[in-house]
């Protein structure tokens, strides 16, 4: 009798084997060719009922200090919960130090806290379309609480937190300016506010600003992660908030587009090399115009661009 | 057609109450600059937190940096405790202030490098390169 690999790789990720779920999401961050078949034999139900809870904000904020504090929060409600913390590969050399890990280690024996570091590794959108699979791999893999952690200041970081059914934008005082600038969109996208360090000075003006930007003043909250301050009541809420995006369709309208996303992320990505292939073999004229040559390419491949755009 | 973009994963980190952690910084950001994904787990780690998070996240080979003078019993204790997850094709490497005599236990261990003060960056990130090759090329999955 043969057996098939990756139906065993799937029977041990759904028997919660740790090294399976390492191990399935890396085949399908590398672009194993049997990604394919990994992700589709994963048991649909557990993806389905998974909360995906996002967590962003700018570096230094205390993101990381605060995921460990909800997963111990998480686990004591019973929970398994999966962590995705994403940080920047270097676009120079494609390398990247993943330390989020250094603040979770608390939990760093507890079986049922899985914990996977992921990098940018350059890709465009491609990144959604890998921690999307992460996700539904610890789904899979038992977890029924998955926070993605990411630094909030991209665009890529945005499609990542788009993932989410709940966000957490994560703010600090005494940040500085950047914090400003980001503001905008974030506001828009997060479910929660939460000002983070609520002893230190400032605390109470940024969390007075944070109210005055808010729809709804209920949307922010205090936490002191390092002491643990707040992180009940916010772990409550975020329960709450589950809940009701639950019954209102919410949850089901945002995972509607969130499933979306990842189609197109998944289909740019599947059509990576032979774009880059047939970019390569085409003479690329520097004096033709770009957007011209890339419909050259489509139609090399066969692909219709809109003619209308 | 096949299109795989595997990278390199290594985790480097320090067991035991040293708390130097400067050379294993180092490494880390040599080891970033030549293209690896490097898990940083910190300071003051026991051997079976850091095999399970080397584990977790799947990498081929750990690094370990030991200033303290206990790296006979905590590099072992690491290899061990990757045994013991059912993990012990994971490369384990280890450098620091280590007597010479310490090497071949070291290595009896089942440490498969060590580094001393001293040994140039470049081998370093040639033998955790190699490390990754060899985890990847023995790996049915």
């Amino acid at each position: 009798m043969i057996i098939d690999p990756i139906e065993t790789l799937v029977q041990q990720v759904q028997a919660k084997n740790p090294r399976a779920i390492a191990r399935a999401i890396t085949l399908v961050e590398d672009h194993d060719s049997r990604a394919g078949q990994l992700l589709s034999a994963l048991d649909p139900q557990s993806i389905e009922e998974m909360t995906v809870i996002g967590i962003t904000g700018p570096p230094g904020a205390g993101k990381s200090t605060l995921t460990g504090r909800l997963i111990a929060r998480f686990r004591s409600e019973g929970r398994r919960v999966g962590i995705i913390a994403i940080d920047p590969s270097s676009p120079i050399s494609g390398g990247a130090i993943l330390g989020d890990r250094v603040r979770m280690m608390e939990h760093a024996l507890d079986g049922d806290v899985i914990v996977r570091s992921m990098a940018t590794r350059g890709r465009l959108g491609g990144l959604c379309a890998a921690a999307g699979a992460a996700m539904r791999i610890m789904a899979a893999g038992g977890c029924s609480v998955i926070l993605i952690e990411t630094v909030g200041v991209g665009q890529s970081e945005m499609d990542i937190i788009s993932l989410a059914d709940i966000t957490l934008l994560v703010l600090a005082p005494g940040l500085g300016d950047e914090i400003q600038a980001m503001k905008a969109g974030l506001l828009e996208v997060a479910d929660l506010l939460v000002v983070n360090k609520s002893d230190s000075p400032g605390a109470e003006t940024l969390t007075l600003e944070m109210e005055t930007a808010a729809h709804d003043r209920s949307q922010v909250w205090q936490t002191d992660a390092l002491t643990g301050k707040g992180v009940a009541e916010l772990t409550s809420r975020l329960i709450a908030l589950d809940r009701e995006h639950r019954s209102d369709g919410t949850r089901s309208k945002r995972r509607g587009q969130a499933h979306e996303r990842e189609v197109i992320d998944w289909a740019i990505e599947l059509l990576r090399p032979q774009l880059s292939s047939a970019a390569k073999a085409m003479d690329c004229r520097q004096s033709a115009d770009p957007r011209q040559l890339a419909q050259e390419l489509l139609s090399a491949l066969e692909l219709k661009a809109n003619p209308d755009i | 057609m096949t299109y795989t973009t595997q990278k390199n994963r290594v985790l480097i980190g320090k067991a035991g109450l040293d708390g130097h952690d400067r050379g294993a910084k180092v490494i880390a950001r040599a080891l970033r600059d030549h293209g690896f994904e490097v898990i940083y787990t910190g300071i003051r780690r026991t051997p079976e937190e850091i095999a399970a998070a080397a584990i977790q996240e799947d990498v081929a080979a750990i690094g370990l940096s030991s200033l303290s003078g206990a790296h006979l019993r905590l590099f072992p204790a690491v290899v061990e405790a990757l045994r013991r997850a059912g993990a012990g094709d994971i490369r384990v490497l280890g450098g620091g202030v280590i007597p010479a005599e310490d090497i071949p236990l070291l290595q009896e261990a089942g440490i498969i490098e060590i580094f001393t003060p001293g040994t140039p960056l470049e081998r370093i990130i040639a033998a955790f390169t190699e490390a990754c090759a060899s985890h990847r090329s023995g790996r049915s999955l």
